[in-house]
């Protein structure tokens, strides 16, 4: 599904952001990134929907090769993925609804099976009742959600989440982090990074952990650790 | 209605001004294009009036004898260029003069003896009614031993084509200047609106959306500035035209097939302009 296999990644001005990472996220999984800030974790999600490129090592996403990927395919690459910000990143002139068919109507799909979609994804976030209000008209959390709606309505196989409860309230935390879940009990991987450590121990997910641009602990591979030992 | 469409169509309500500014500069730099060109189909309609009536005559000293002429008609109408060729008597050109020259009736009737020569009256083929054809066919009826002079209207038909060649020059070049210019001012107001979008131009590449579809949108809004352009070109040459027919000469306005040419080429402006502004901006997005 997703793999890394050491992966470098040099900025042009600012050094080595990713140093000889390897990890496998297998199909259905939910993993952590975590670390501190400027560890690497947006950068790893960059390389997986092909934002940016390894400058070294492998990075395969379902069966992309993200270094060899033409320009012209990333935009395959992004229609297998459904990607989440911490900043929402909805369109402020359009509404709820407008926003999750905006994604249909990029990636050429058929008109009259749009409006069943949206609504659909709209009814699996719970926000059906506000599909017609504008991102100003939403809370921080009904925001989050009609994003994860847009990012789910293409049905991905991975949802990738860049701190996308950075700028919630607890309760919403909890309500957005629910749905993630939720999400991936019906079978789609979600990759999430954060810096919440309290989410992190909640739910018995694997843990990728960054720091300076090297994987200090991968769940998968190493022992499991006292509730103490991740740097916070 | 389709997404291209409506974003294309939104650009005009973004940015009312600045898309007033793209059309008029296309309809500006059409229009003078299309003046000169007016003048130059114009004077072309002339031309082909003048060159219908391209005749090589060939005066005839006096004293010929019949059959050395009728001989030479067989000759001259076998040349290839040639279409017909008739022998006009001394009297005949009197005749025809008397009744062509109506000031002169009167001068004419006095006369004792005819100053007219007698001569023949050469027309050409059409295919061959130009100066390079015409030149080649009085040489030779100057060799004939009885012609004393020939003549045929090549100055003004040299003259009157160089005035075209000059004004459909002009034309092109006075147009290709503001034509320039109109691409410039298109590829600047989708350099701007590129800018003014950038965030949502991320999200659709973010959700999976082509360069193809994300540029779309832009190159569409660009060939309908041209396109208006291209018809207030049209419209303002319209204009132009009836004014000129009304008050000053009796002129003929561009064929449709023309005006369509003018309106396709403010289209392609457009498209231009915004071609070679989109992609550059979009990888800076
Ligand atoms: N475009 C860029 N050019 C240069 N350096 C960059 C660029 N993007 C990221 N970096 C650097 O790469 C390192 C990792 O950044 P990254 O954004 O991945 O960290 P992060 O773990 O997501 O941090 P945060 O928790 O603050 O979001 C940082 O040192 C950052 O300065
Ligand atoms: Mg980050």
């Amino acid at each position: 599904m997703i793999k890394f296999t050491s992966v470098f990644k040099a900025f042009p001005k600012g050094g080595l952001a990713l140093k000889d990472i390897s990890f496998h996220v297998a199909k259905g999984e939910f993993a952590f990134l975590t670390g501190h800030s400027g560890a690497g974790k947006s950068t790893v999600l960059k390389l997986i929907y092909a934002d940016e490129r390894p400058t070294g090592g492998e990075v395969r996403v379902s069966g992309f090769n993200v270094a060899e990927l033409r320009q012209r395919d990333i935009p395959m690459l992004r229609r297998r993925l459904g990607i989440v910000f911490q900043d929402f990143r909805l369109l402020e002139d359009r509404t709820a609804e407008e926003n999750v068919a905006f994604t249909l109507e990029v990636t050429g799909a058929r008109r009259n099976g749009i409006a069943a979609r949206v609504m659909r994804v709209l009814t699996q976030v719970g926000l059906a009742a506000k599909a017609q209000a504008y991102p100003r008209e939403l809370s921080g959390g009904e925001q989050q959600r009609v994003a994860i709606a847009r990012a789910l309505v293409n049905e991905p196989t991975v949802l990738l989440a860049d701190e996308p409860t950075g700028n919630l309230d607890e309760r919403a935390t909890r309500g957005v982090f629910q749905l993630l879940r939720d999400i991936n009990a019906s079978g789609t991987a979600v990759v999430m990074a954060t810096h919440d450590l309290d989410l992190v121990r909640q739910a018995p997910y694997r843990v990728i952990e960054l720091q300076e641009g090297a994987v200090v602990y991968d769940s998968a591979v190493d022992e499991p650790r006292g509730d103490a030992a991740p740097a916070s | 209605m389709n997404l291209t469409v409506r974003e294309a169509l939104l650009a005009f309500r973004r940015a009312p001004l600045l898309s007033a500014l793209s059309v008029t500069t296309i309809a500006f730099s059409l229009f003078v294009l299309s003046l000169f060109g007016l003048v130059a189909v114009n004077l072309q309609n002339a031309l082909r009036r003048v060159a219908e009536r391209v005749e090589i005559v060939a005066y005839v000293l006096p004293g010929t004898p019949a059959e050395t002429i009728t001989l030479a008609l067989k000759d001259i109408e076998a040349f290839p260029e040639v279409a017909a060729a008739t022998f006009v008597s001394e009297d005949e050109a009197l005749t025809r003069a008397k009744t062509e020259l109506v000031e002169f009736r009167d001068v004419l009737r006095e006369l004792e003896h005819n100053p007219l020569p007698a001569s023949i009256e050469v027309k050409l083929k059409p295919a061959f009614r130009d100066a390079e054809h015409v030149n080649p066919v009085a040489d030779r009826l100057r060799g004939f031993g009885f012609v004393d002079d020939v003549r045929f209207g090549r100055d003004w038909v040299e003259k009157l084509d160089r005035l075209r060649q000059l004004a459909a020059a002009v034309g092109i070049v006075v147009g290709a200047a503001f034509a320039g210019v109109a691409i410039i001012i298109i590829g600047t107001t989708i350099r701007m609106a590129v800018l003014q979008r950038s965030r949502e131009i991320a999200i659709m590449r973010l959700v999976g959306a082509t360069d193809g579809f994300v540029r779309r949108p832009f190159l569409l809004q660009g060939a309908m500035k041209g396109l208006l352009g291209g018809l207030v070109a049209v419209g303002l040459s319209y204009g132009a035209y009836a004014l000129i027919d009304r008050v000053l000469i009796q002129v003929s306005f561009f064929t449709h097939e023309q005006s369509l040419v003018i309106v396709g080429f403010g289209t392609l402006i457009g498209l231009m302009g915004s071609l070679l502004s989109v992609g550059r901006h979009l990888r800076r997005v």
